[in-house]
């Protein structure tokens, strides 16, 4: 499994979370297996309340799983204590979240740079990364604004540089489009292609089909369970296209 | 008819539904209101009455002289207006134990027979004999000590024979040693080359009225002898009333202040939960106006369920504080008086007042949310504080957090740091009346004891003012927490942040305290002399202060740092 474990930069196995106990055992996450080597983009799609946000949780370390195992980048992290796992959150991990979750007393440079802040860089250096970050994602002009002034997509784009303020190893989305109109969709939608083209490993949880077919690998979810995985692009430097290849 | 029933139906659902929430109130407001009603009932008292009975019980004199050699004091006995006297009887001054207890008395040396002067009126046992003592009432309950017990004095046995009052005793609970009678030849025994005797002479007048100005003729100016007018000694009785009274109002607004602080943040959790109780029920029809009075009308009920309960509570505590032990010159204790229309008035109106003034502006803000944003539990907005933004970017990370959680909510920082002024003012008043009285035995102090009980009050509303306060923020920045966790906050670093954030307003409100409580003993204690307590002392309240706060904070930080971050970052909306 270690070897395994370090061909990929995020991997799943037998990975389970339940909820109650006998009758009322419900499996939110059962028995995944996911493997995402570095600079792939995966998007995971399925109806509501299928497990797709419980298993982006349990990815990011948010969440502790029933069973099974994650690695992440040759590290196996499903075992790792909770100090050791806000590390992993802080440092390999960065959270887009559907809500935004920005703070809303916050302006946006600030909110991209809080994960830097706790992360312990001096405040210079952790503001002109923000800035930096905030340029980006096509913001350096709303730094000051505080996101009640900001639209629903720029807000999602604050939230998106916010995860990127620690070079994270793999960004976990979950329904980054879930509440934005379709001009702000489409921004989102190029950013991160722009990221996918940088080589970022992306991990995506979303109801949008103009989402998922930015990734290079797409996987139906259903009751907790993976039940179709379709390879969109033939890899990590492949562009958005048309599916490649259906596997039953 | 039927909107109020509404109402009330709507309010005691909620009550029962958040019952542990009711009775923390309930016990926040009824500490006040028994305060209060302590304070106004003490209010009542007066103890003319009883000195003079004790006066007539005792044939109390008009002047008392204490002084020596006997000559001397003898001497006032031929003064002009004197028509009667007795003594001088010696007085030594040896040192009691009973029971491990050591305390200085003075022993004053009697005979057998009645004195038509000042005769103590026994209220147990027999009078002295060789061997036999009987001890002043007030003294002797101090020290748990009845008629048949055994004392020693300068290592002596003596039998307790009685216990007594005296109208003739200018008592200061808190500096005078405790006083027992005995016979003459047992009282020059007990005197000693560092405690030799002096002599006390009891004097009547042919005017009573005139004793002070008799006092004020015959005063010797050089110290050497004392002397006291009948008028001087009931003062001194009804200072206590007096004092105590004091302390028990001021104790009431202090606690009354607190209890505000406490509904008002306690108000403020609540209705920051009831936010979708509040939509469903504009949703169904119910007017602004409705939703406003059930959210008064709880809180009406539990201040009207307080204000009977204090009512009860300090109708019952009264006994304590005007029990006869606490009056040494009377014969009988002033008693209580009863409860007045007045009282329960003005105690249900405090009552009242405080569930008002803690819970319109709450009440009047959820009416007035609309209906869509109620539904969706919208949290309302927190405020922005750039400054505390940029200077805590340098701070670590429990630092932070807790002062940004800090700038989110000015009313409640204001809250937390007035309650703990209080506080500290209050602790720090007590160890300036410490300090400028000095104890004269175990428990001797009346006003004293009133203190402290108002301050364990104070000091136990002010701990559920910090969970309370504590709990509301834990709440109130879930998500904040939550999401702080999410981007690599450890949950210890939350938890400090939390109880940081109770800590930082807790430390100017100490410091407030300390000057705060030196000027409210200045204010209320007439010009008495006041001596500062040493700054240890000042700065281990504040230090004590700060602990507490951290402590009490902790348990309520701790439980909503490890709140599933997951859970609260999929049901929070942005």
């Amino acid at each position: 499994m270690s070897d395994t474990g370090r061909t990929y930069m995020l991997l799943a196995r037998g990975l389970r979370k339940e909820y109650g106990k006998g009758e009322g055992l419900v499996r939110a996450v059962d028995e995944v297996d996911l493997e995402v080597t570095a600079g792939e983009t995966v998007a995971v799609m399925g109806p509501s309340g299928c497990g797709k946000s419980t298993l982006l949780h349990l990815l990011g370390g948010l969440d502790r799983s029933s069973g099974g195992e994650i690695w992440l980048d040759g590290r196996r992290v499903d075992q790792l204590g909770e100090r050791a796992l806000a590390r992993l959150r802080r440092d390999a991990v960065g959270f887009v979240f559907q809500a935004f979750h920005l703070m809303d007393e916050l302006t946006a440079v600030e909110n991209v740079e809080l994960p830097a802040l706790l992360a312990g860089r001096s405040p210079r250096t952790a503001r002109r990364q923000a800035d930096g970050l905030l340029e980006q994602v096509g913001l350096a002009d709303r730094a000051k604004f505080l996101p009640t002034a900001l639209s629903g997509g720029q807000r999602q784009r604050v939230a998106i540089a916010r995860s990127l303020a620690n070079d994270p190893l793999v960004v976990l989305a979950d329904e980054p489009t879930g509440n934005l109109d379709s001009q702000a969709t489409l921004d989102v939608l190029r950013l991160f292609d722009s990221l996918h083209a940088a080589g970022q490993t992306l991990v995506i949880v979303t109801h949008d089909s103009r989402i998922a077919a930015t990734a290079d690998r797409l996987i139906s979810m259903r009751d907790g369970a993976f039940i179709d995985e379709t390879r969109l692009t033939g890899g990590a430097t492949g562009h958005l296209g048309a599916p490649a290849r259906i596997k039953g | 008819m039927g909107r109020i029933l509404l109402v009330c139906r709507l309010a005691a659902r909620d009550l029962r539904r958040r019952s542990g929430e009711a009775v923390l109130l309930l016990l926040v407001i009824t500490a006040a209101t028994t305060t209060l009603t302590l304070g106004l009932i003490l209010h009542g008292v007066t103890t003319s009455a009883s000195y003079q009975s004790t006066q007539a019980a005792t044939a109390g004199p008009d002047v008392v002289a204490w002084g020596g050699p006997p000559a001397d004091v003898m001497a006032l006995a031929h003064a002009q207006g004197v028509i009667g006297h007795t003594g001088p009887y010696p007085v030594a001054s040896p040192v009691l134990r009973v029971r491990g207890l050591t305390v200085p008395v003075l022993a004053e040396g009697r005979d057998q027979a009645p004195a038509p002067i000042d005769q103590p009126k026994l209220t147990q046992g027999t009078w002295v004999g060789n061997g036999a003592v009987v001890l002043e009432r007030s003294f002797a309950d101090t020290l748990g000590i009845r008629a048949g017990d055994s004392v020693t004095l300068n290592g002596r046995p003596f039998l307790v024979a009685g216990i007594a009052v005296t109208a003739a005793n200018p008592t200061d609970p808190p500096t005078t040693p405790g006083l027992l009678w005995l016979t003459r030849a047992d009282a020059r025994s007990l005197a000693t080359v560092a405690h030799p005797l002096s002599f006390t002479l009891n004097l009547k007048l042919a005017d009573p009225a005139e004793a002070p100005a008799f006092v004020s003729a015959h005063a010797a100016g050089d110290g050497t002898g004392i002397l006291w007018s009948w008028e001087f000694i009931r003062g001194l009785d009804t200072q206590v009333v007096t004092n105590e009274q004091l302390v028990m109002l001021v104790g009431s607004w202090l606690l009354g202040l607190l209890a505000v602080a406490s509904v008002a943040v306690l108000v403020g959790g609540r209705m920051a939960e009831q936010t979708r109780r509040v939509g469903l029920l504009k949703a169904v029809g119910g007017t602004p106006g409705l939703v406003a009075a059930v959210l008064l009308a709880e809180y009406l009920i539990l201040a009207l369920i307080a204000a009977a309960a204090g009512l009860a509570a300090g109708w019952l505590a009264t006994p304590l504080l005007t029990r006869p032990s606490l009056f040494p010159g009377l014969a009988r204790a002033p008693g209580a008086p009863p409860l007045t229309v007045s009282t329960v008035a003005l105690v249900v109106a405090a009552a009242v007042a405080v569930a008002v003034a803690a819970t319109l502006v709450p009440a009047l803000r959820a009416a007035g949310t609309s209906t869509v944003q109620a539904l969706a539990d919208a949290a309302r907005p927190p405020r922005r504080r750039a400054r505390v933004i940029a200077v805590s970017a340098r701070l670590p990370v429990p630092l932070l957090l807790g002062l940004r959680l800090v700038a989110r909510r000015p009313r409640r920082v204001v809250l937390s740091g007035a309650s703990i002024a209080i506080t500290v003012t209050t602790i720090v008043a007590v160890l300036v009346y410490r300090a400028s009285n000095a104890s004269g035995g175990p428990g001797t102090d009346p006003v004293g004891q009133v203190m402290l009980v108002v301050t364990v009050a104070l000091f136990v509303l002010a701990a559920i003012n910090a969970v309370f306060i504590t709990w509301a923020t834990v709440l109130d920045a879930r998500r904040s927490s939550a999401l702080a966790r999410a981007l690599g906050a450890n949950s210890r670093q939350v938890t400090a942040g939390l109880s940081a954030a109770q800590v930082l307003p807790a430390l100017p409100g100490a410091m407030v305290g300390i000057p705060a409580g030196i000027a409210l003993y200045a204010a209320v204690s007439n010009g008495q002399t006041l001596i500062i307590p040493p700054t240890w002392q000042l700065l281990a309240v504040v230090a004590g202060t700060l602990l507490v706060v951290a402590g009490l904070t902790a348990i309520p930080s701790r439980v909503g740092a490890r709140r599933p971050m997951a859970e609260i970052l999929q049901s929070e909306t942005a």
